[in-house]
Parts: C-alpha cells; structure tokens; sequence
C-alpha cells in the first residue's frame, strides 16, 4: 500500500503562504513562518495565556486576535469577528491578516490598555522586570499614555509559602499557573478565587502550595505575580548572566538555566524555547536548592535574543520591529477624544515623553511604597 | 383577543396541578408524538413552525436542532435554559411558577426529537421555590406514566433534572450554563466547538429557552405550518414580553408577533400606557442588553414605518436607530428617569456580573461604570464622554461571550442617542446631582 | 482524617438528598452535584464554612480548591456568617424604576444596616443583588427562599415586624 501523507494546508498569513498540517492553530501557523525565517518574528501575534505546552490554555487574554479575511478555499467568506489565534484551527486556503490589519492592531492596542489599567506602575521594584511579558507587549503594541483616571484595584496580601510570593495586583489571569498545577503536579491547592474583576488567585483558606514541581507556576507566570523567593530584590535580570547547565536528577530532566551574579548563582530556572515557553518543567529541589555551581554541570552561556532586555540592558526599539500600522495609530492615536492634547509624531520626542512619564509614575509608585 | 400559545390556560385555577392540565388538553402532544411520530418528524415541525431562540438570540430553534451530532454510542443532552436574569425580564419565571407542566410537556417532546434520555432544567438558583414547583410537576408527570422508563409503554425513557444555579447572570449563556451544571465556575467557552458537537459532558447538546421548549406541545399538536401562519415574517409564533418600568400595567403578556409597539405600550389589554400624567421617553424592547431608543423612534422607523414588535422591525435601523427583540424585557422610561442614571445602573449589572476570564470583559465593564459613576456624580469631563463611546468598541466583538457586547451597547446607544443629558451632567453637576433631578432639554417626548 | 473527627456532616435527612442528587448524574459526573450540595450545606448551616467546603469535597472526591473556586464564584453562597434572615433586594434598573431606591432606603433605615452588614441582635443580614427576574413586580427582595414583590415602606415595615416574632 502507498504510504499516505497527511494533506498539508495551505494558508496565508500576512501575505506570507504556509504549508502546515491540519489541526494546527493560526498562532502556530505564525510561528511556524518566524521560525524558518526570523526577520519575520514580528508578525507572530503575541500571546499572554496562551502556553503550547498546557494544552488547556488559551482564549483569554484575547491578546492574539486577528482577522480571518477568508474563511478557506471552499468558504471565502471572512469571518465576522477578530478571532483568538492560539486556539483558532487553520482550514485550507484561509487568508488571515494579523500586523496588516487596522482593526486587529486598534483591538490589540485596546487588549494592552485593558491589561494596563489595573496593573500598578511597580516595574521599578518587581523582580519579573525585564523578563516580564506584560512589558514587551505594552512597549510594542501599547500606548506611552494612560486614559484611566480611577483608582487602580488592589487585593489583599496573601502568603502562599516559603518558595513562591505572589503579588495578585499584578496578575493577568491568564490561567497559566492553575493549568500548571493541574498538569504537573496533578494536587492543585490553588486556583480563581471569587469573579468578574475581583478574581484572583488564591488557596482560599491561607496555606501553602506544597509539591515537588509548584515552583514551575513562576516561569509560566507572564509577569511578576508568582516570583522566586529566594531571588526576592536581589538582582535586576539584566545584570546577571544566564548559563545552561545540567545535573542528574531523579525528579525531573535537569535541565536548567543557572542565573550569576559573578559567581553567585542568584536563579535557577526551567528553560524557555523562542517563545519563552517551559517545554522540561523542574522539580523544586532543582530550582530551589540547588544553588552552587557544584551541582551542575555547565553547557555554556544561554542564548538570549539580541533584542531582549536581558542582553540589551534596556529596550531597543532598533530592534524590535514595530507593525507600520501601529505607527500610523499611534501618530493619531485616541484624537477625537481630547482635542486639547498636544499631538506628537515625532519618534524621539514620543520616547522622551514616554522616558519622563515613567520617571514621574516611578517616583509616585516609590512615594507609595515608602508610606 | 390576540392568540394564546402558551398562556392560554393560565388563569385556570388549580393549572400548576397534573389533572387541571391535563384536562386543558395537557400532554396530549406527548402521546402524539411518542406514539404516532418519529423524532425526524417532530424536528421536521419544529423547523417548518420556524420558532426562533426565545432567550435573546433569536436563532431558529429547528435549525438549531439540525446542527445536533449523532456520533453512534454517544448519549445526546438537552439542557433547558431556565437562568433567567437579564434584567427586565421575568416571563420564564412567570411561566414555570404558573403553568410547569407545559415546560415539563415541552420537555418530554423535545427530547424525545433529539434522541435525549437525560434531560436538564437549569434554573436560576434565586428561584428555589420555582425549583420546587418543579420538581412536584415532574414527579407527578413521573406517577401517571408520561416521564421515567418505557414512556407510554413505547420503550422511550426520560429522566429530567431540575439543576439550580448559585447566582450568576453569565450562567445564562449557554456555554457557560454548561460549565456550571457540570459543577464548575461559569466560565463561558470559546467556541468553537459548539455544544451541538461538543457540549454537556464533552457530548452533543442543544440548550434551549424555557419559553422555546414551551411551544413545542402546540407546534406538536398543531403543526408547524400552523405555528408560521403565526406572527409577521420571519417572526412566527407568539412571544412573551415581560413589561416593566413607568407603565400603567407591568406584567408579563402573551403577543403575536408583529403588533405595533404603539398597540402594546397603550392597549389595556397590554402596558396600558404610561404612568398618568407622564410622557414616554425611553425604551428598551428587549431586556437591558440590547440598544435604548428616545421617544421618537420607538412607535416609528427612522423611515416612518409603524414599529411592530417583531425581531425584523425592531431591528429596523440598525445599531443608528433600531434595536432588538432580544429576550422581551420592556422596560418603559418616562420623562423622570434619567438616562445617565440608569445606564450607569446598568453598567455595574455588567461589571458585577462579568465572569472576568477574558481581559476585555473583566477590566472593560469595571472601567466604564467608574467613568459613568464619576459623571452621575457631577465629577465627569468632556472627554469621559467619548472615552466612553472608545471603551465600548474596544470591548465588542472582541470577548469570548456576548457579556461583552451586552455591556457595551447599552453605553453606546445612550451616548448615541441622549448626548445631550450626559454632557449636561457634566456641565450642571448641581443640577443633575439634585436628587430626583432628570434632564428635560430638548428632547422628543411621546 | 480518622484522627480528627469531623464536626460537619450532613443531618441523615439531607445526607440521604445528598445521595439523591449525586446519583442522578452520568457515572463518573458526580462533581455536577456541586452547586445543589452547597445550596444544600447553606439550607442547614446558613452559610457555607470551608470546613463545609471540605466535606463536600471529601463527597464528591475533588479538590476542595474546586470548591472554593466555584462557591465564591456564585453570589448566592454566603462565605461568612449572616444572620438569621437574609434581605437579599434588587437594585438593577427596573427594580429603581419602580421605586426600589426609596423602598429600600427605608429598609435599610428601619433596620439600621447597610448592605453586607447584620444586624446586632444577629437577626437580619442585608445584601444587595441583582436582577431577581421580578422586574415588573418591583421592588423586590428575597428572603431565603421567599419572593417579597411589589414593595412599599408599609409593606417592608409588615414584612420585617413578622419576620422580627
């Protein structure tokens, strides 16, 4: 009998054409396209909840929503809504329109200032700075302006044990964690509490996540809600140096990435693919107390894009490729609202403004801390 | 007098009873269909009486029930959406708690056209006593044969849960409905799949209204045909309106579909007319989600056209000057309620309400009721107005569930239409923050 | 838990509708009896405890975060103590429309509480909900499981010095 291949299909993505098989999502469709060449990495839709390896997650943050301009070969029709990528199957011939479509760039700009208005201005003091998803997607889809004038929610403090501190204000509810748990440590002790926007993360009655694998809820997390402990203030990521190393653990693969500061290991973490996703998820002796440079063994500096905080010290907006839309909205951006507001175009003089704000909203956001 | 479908025996005392039902001609549609049709046919009368979705969306019922998957081995659900909580409407409530047996009866056939043998009622968990009735129903349905093993000896069975919820406008949602009746938080879900697929239990499902399900013993004993000589159009049959607000006689009224808004809000036989002495104002046809209209376009399209009560000419004008059926709530404003008021009432309906799983929903609603607090309170600005109308885009469309929508488009359709009394409380906090205080300017008045 | 025994249980008439409800779902469905159980758990206790939470949890064999996450996700499980009559009234639109606001300021007045808070003699606990699909027959509250309709302060003031006896 001939060996038969599973029918590929084709698909257009931001007129870029795919082969890919069925059942795939047009997130993976995306990927798939960056992945063979990557000056194309900018027309992946960015994704908050969405984590290939927790199969249950996705749909939420409504982050990666694009266009299907037609629906397939068969039903050209486009599909009346923006849909979510990460959990959107392709169907042959579809044609989907991610950074070439207003609509899509309007929505996602509208996603980010969503997420942003409960979020405190805390970067300055949280650990997850410069690693933290919430950053790069507001730095590359977001506004340098804020339009909300409440007060922003807060929650109250809660201790979840000795390894893992979480901070709820900063939370997204992606989900992530609590798919983690389910999925790895199959003894989930915490979940959502409560609903609507006074849902939060939480055991319930206080006590502490206890299982080999809780402290993976960290890496998952997208910002800085869930962070280390034991690494609590005691560097800025992009002062120390990532190293993969490797040890022979009967829990788990082993396989970490050592954080230095010197020669200090300061972190220990799973391992994150282009898409910052743990594919080896680690046990807790690995993250947590293995912490000398003799319980490894060293493969060599970790490769970390030339466009991440983690190697650049700071933003680069040279390097991070912005969608041409997104410009042109951000030139006119919100204009029949305040039309007393000055109007600024210009590139640099945007970056200064958005440098001074910060410096403004740091200031305030330390004031508070220290009252 | 218009024609009855589902209240026709309502004031028969003693109706809520088996025997007094049943001598109204009650479960005759059961031993009909049971015995003398095949489930195709029963679905075949649902599809040709053209019924659509009585709980807001307005999808056709029979269509609906085509779509149902029938993988061998695998058991079918049919789940009664009894989670009535759009505010402005009640006439589940008023049916299952006057006349239950007719939904049981609506049940029995109904799931015995889908090939059903587990058949769930969820029911909002306010309405216990509801619950109770019932279950009393179905008991004595159970007694005389027409529920449990071997129906009327044909070898079909049935069993029917009444569920209760735990209080959750979302569960009303038919995904969401599902999550919560398989014991979860109720958290819609992305579709696809859709539950005709994929649904209660991982297994094929159709969630229906309780007033949809409710025609099927007519639509049964008459015939489909018959039910679309009924109504106007694409809008067959009777609907249920529950009217409420600054009208002479609120309540819940049997219509055929395609009397004139005019006829309903002024008959006695209906609303009555506004309070004495008072003007109409404002009106929302069909529970709080769908689009406020002023005064001068609800008797009248924006064409000059009579507006009927009907899911086509309600919808006349679209979004600029129509608005929907939805689930019937009537809610009448007269020229004391104040528009900012009662959208920002709303809006905190919204953000209470908002199950919070995606972003736009959960922050979205809680964003626009704060903005629309700071203006009923005298301490909104101009430009509020507008990053009103932007907040409202930026969350349509874009949710996992229609709660989104629902929240946005009573905010857009009373910044559409009544500017004028939001940039007045913005202008004149004083006066609009006194208590009592309504906006009179120019408006149409009826 | 052999060590300590449990102090929560089921009286035998609700334990016996307690098994009532869990059978009627599909085999390996019984988490699907969560929100009648803590209707149930609130019916004998008032509210639901998480020691509550716990033994219905240990009844269904799930987690008992499945419960807290689902308990405090629907409004109608009290998470704390209330007092003996629970005043749950309308406050969405059309409810106002028909006079709810003066009606229930009234009540509110009359018993000396706001929404949330129980009054000192632990009889009366206010809370505010929702739309009660009552709208034409505002205002309207709900004592346990007991619609009050069509409200008026005389009407309140009778309702409140029955349920005081």
């Amino acid at each position: 009998m001939e060996e038969t291949k599973p029918q590929l299909f084709k698909i257009t993505f931001d007129g870029i054409e795919v082969e890919v098989e069925p059942g795939t999502t047009i997130m993976q469709a995306a990927r798939k396209i960056a992945e063979a060449d990557q000056s194309q990495t900018s027309i992946v839709p960015p994704a908050m909840c969405y984590y290939k390896p927790l199969p249950a997650s996705g749909g939420k943050c409504r982050a990666c929503l694009v266009k299907v301009a037609q629906g397939s070969a068969k039903d050209t029709r486009p599909m009346p809504k923006l849909v979510p990528s990460c959990i959107t199957q392709v169907q042959d011939g579809m044609v989907v329109e991610n950074t070439t479509n207003e609509a899509v760039l309007e929505a996602r700009k509208g996603i980010v200032e969503f997420l942003l208005i409960n979020h405190p201005l805390d970067c300055p003091v949280c650990d997850q700075a410069g690693e933290c998803n919430l950053q790069d997607f507001a730095f590359e889809h977001g506004s340098a302006h804020t339009r909300y004038e409440e007060e922003r929610r807060t929650f109250e403090k809660k201790d979840i044990g000795p390894y893992v501190q979480l901070h709820m204000t900063r939370c997204i509810l992606c989900y992530r964690c609590v798919y983690t748990a389910d999925q790895v440590t199959n003894k989930r002790e915490h979940g959502v509490m409560n609903r609507g926007d006074a849902s939060e993360i939480s055991t319930y009655i206080e006590k502490s996540i206890d299982n080999d694998f809780s402290g993976n809820i960290i890496d998952v997390c997208p910002v800085g809600a869930l962070t280390d402990k034991t690494y609590r203030f005691k560097n800025r990521v992009w002062f120390s140096k990532p190293e993969d190393a490797h040890c022979d653990c009967d829990k788990c693969s082993g396989k970490v990435i050592l954080w230095y500061r010197g020669d200090e290991v300061i972190r220990v973490t799973a391992r994150k693919n282009t898409w910052g996703e743990v594919n080896e998820f680690i046990c807790n002796t690995c993250r947590f107390e293995r912490k000398k440079t003799s319980d490894w063994v060293l493969e060599g500096p970790t490769k970390v894009k030339r466009s991440s905080v983690i190697s650049a010290n700071k933003y680069r907006s040279d390097l991070v490729k912005k969608p041409d839309f997104a410009l042109k909205l951000a030139a006119t951006q919100f204009k029949n609202i305040d039309d007393t507001r000055e109007y600024v175009t210009d590139k640099d003089t945007i970056r200064h403004q958005s440098i001074e704000n910060n410096d403004k909203a740091n200031h305030r956001s330390l004031l508070n801390q220290n009252n | 007098m218009a024609r009855k479908i589902l209240t026709e025996h309502i004031h028969v005392p003693g109706i809520e009873t088996f025997d007094v039902y049943r001598k109204q001609g009650g479960y005759t549609a059961v031993e009909k269909a049971i015995k003398s049709m095949s489930p195709e046919e029963v679905v075949e009368e649902a599809k040709k009486s053209g019924v659509r979705g009585r709980g807001g969306a307005g999808f056709p019922m029979g269509m609906k029930w085509g779509f149902l998957a029938k993988p061998e081995g695998v058991p079918r659900y049919l789940v009664c959406n009894a989670d009535e909580s759009e505010p402005g409407t009640f006439k589940d409530h008023y049916l299952m708690k006057t006349i239950p047996h007719l939904l049981i009866e609506g049940m029995i056939v109904s799931s015995f056209a889908l090939g059903a043998n587990k058949s769930f009622i969820y029911v909002r968990g306010e309405l216990m006593y509801v619950i109770r009735i019932l279950e009393k129903a179905i008991e004595e349905a159970k007694a005389k044969g027409f529920l449990g093993k071997n129906i009327l000896g044909s070898g079909y069975d049935l069993e029917l849960v009444v569920q209760p919820g735990g209080g959750a406008y979302i569960c009303g949602e038919e995904t969401a409905l599902l999550e919560s009746l398989e014991g979860k938080r109720g958290n819609p879900r992305n579709k696809p799949p859709f539950p005709a697929v994929k649904g209660l239990y991982q297994c094929p499902t159709v969630v229906n209204n309780v007033e949809s399900i409710s025609n099927m013993p007519w639509i049964v004993n008459n015939g489909g045909e018959a039910y679309a000589q009924i109504g106007i159009g694409r809008s067959t049959g009777t609907k249920l309106i529950s009217a409420s607000g600054h009208i002479q006689r609120p309540g819940v009224y049997e219509i055929e579909l395609g009397l004139s808004v005019e006829e309903f809000m002024n008959s006695d036989e209906y609303c009555g007319g506004i309070r004495k002495g008072h003007h109409l104002k404002a009106l929302v046809a069909g529970g709080s989600s769908v689009p406020i209209l002023p005064a001068n376009l609800i008797m009248k399209t924006a064409n000059g056209e009579d507006r009927l009560m009907s899911y086509e000419s309600l919808s006349d004008g679209g979004f600029a000057s129509g608005t929907m059926l939805g689930s019937g709530g009537f809610i009448v404003f007269d020229e004391t309620a104040c528009i900012v008021k009662n959208t920002w009432n709303f809006s905190q309906f919204y953000h209470h309400e908002s199950c919070g799983q995606c972003s736009p929903c959960r922050e979205g609603t809680g964003w626009m009721e704060k903005v629309l607090h700071r203006i009923e309170h005298g301490h909104g600005s101009m430009h509020d107005v507008d990053l009103l109308v932007d907040i409202t885009k930026k969350i349509e469309g874009n949710t996992i569930c229609p709660l989104g929508d629902a929240a946005s488009w009573p905010v857009a359709s009373a910044i559409r239409h009544f500017r004028d009394e939001f940039v007045w409380h913005i202008t004149h906090p004083s006066e609009a923050t006194a208590p009592g205080a309504a906006y009179r300017g120019d408006m149409a008045l009826v | 838990m052999t060590d300590t025994p449990n102090t929560v249980a089921f009286s035998s008439e609700r334990l016996e509708k307690a098994q009532e409800i869990i059978a009627r779902y599909p085999e390996g469905r019984q988490k699907s009896a969560l929100l009648p159980l803590l209707h149930l758990v609130q019916e004998q206790w008032g509210w639901v405890s998480s020691e509550a939470m716990d033994y219905v949890a240990e009844m269904l064999d799930i987690k008992p975060v499945e419960v807290y996450e689902v308990a405090s996700f629907y409004t109608m499980y009290h998470l704390e103590p209330v007092g003996k009559h629970v005043i749950e009234y309308c406050r969405t639109g059309p409810c106002c429309l028909m006079g709810g606001e003066e009606v229930y300021a009234h009540l509110r007045q009359k018993l000396g509480i706001n929404p949330g808070e129980t009054t000192a003699d632990g009889k009366f606990t206010i809370k505010e909900v929702e739309c009660l699909a009552a709208c034409g027959w505002g205002p309207v509250f709900q004592v346990r499981e007991k619609y009050y309709m069509n409200l008026t302060n005389e009407k309140v003031d009778e309702i409140i010095d029955e349920l005081s006896k």
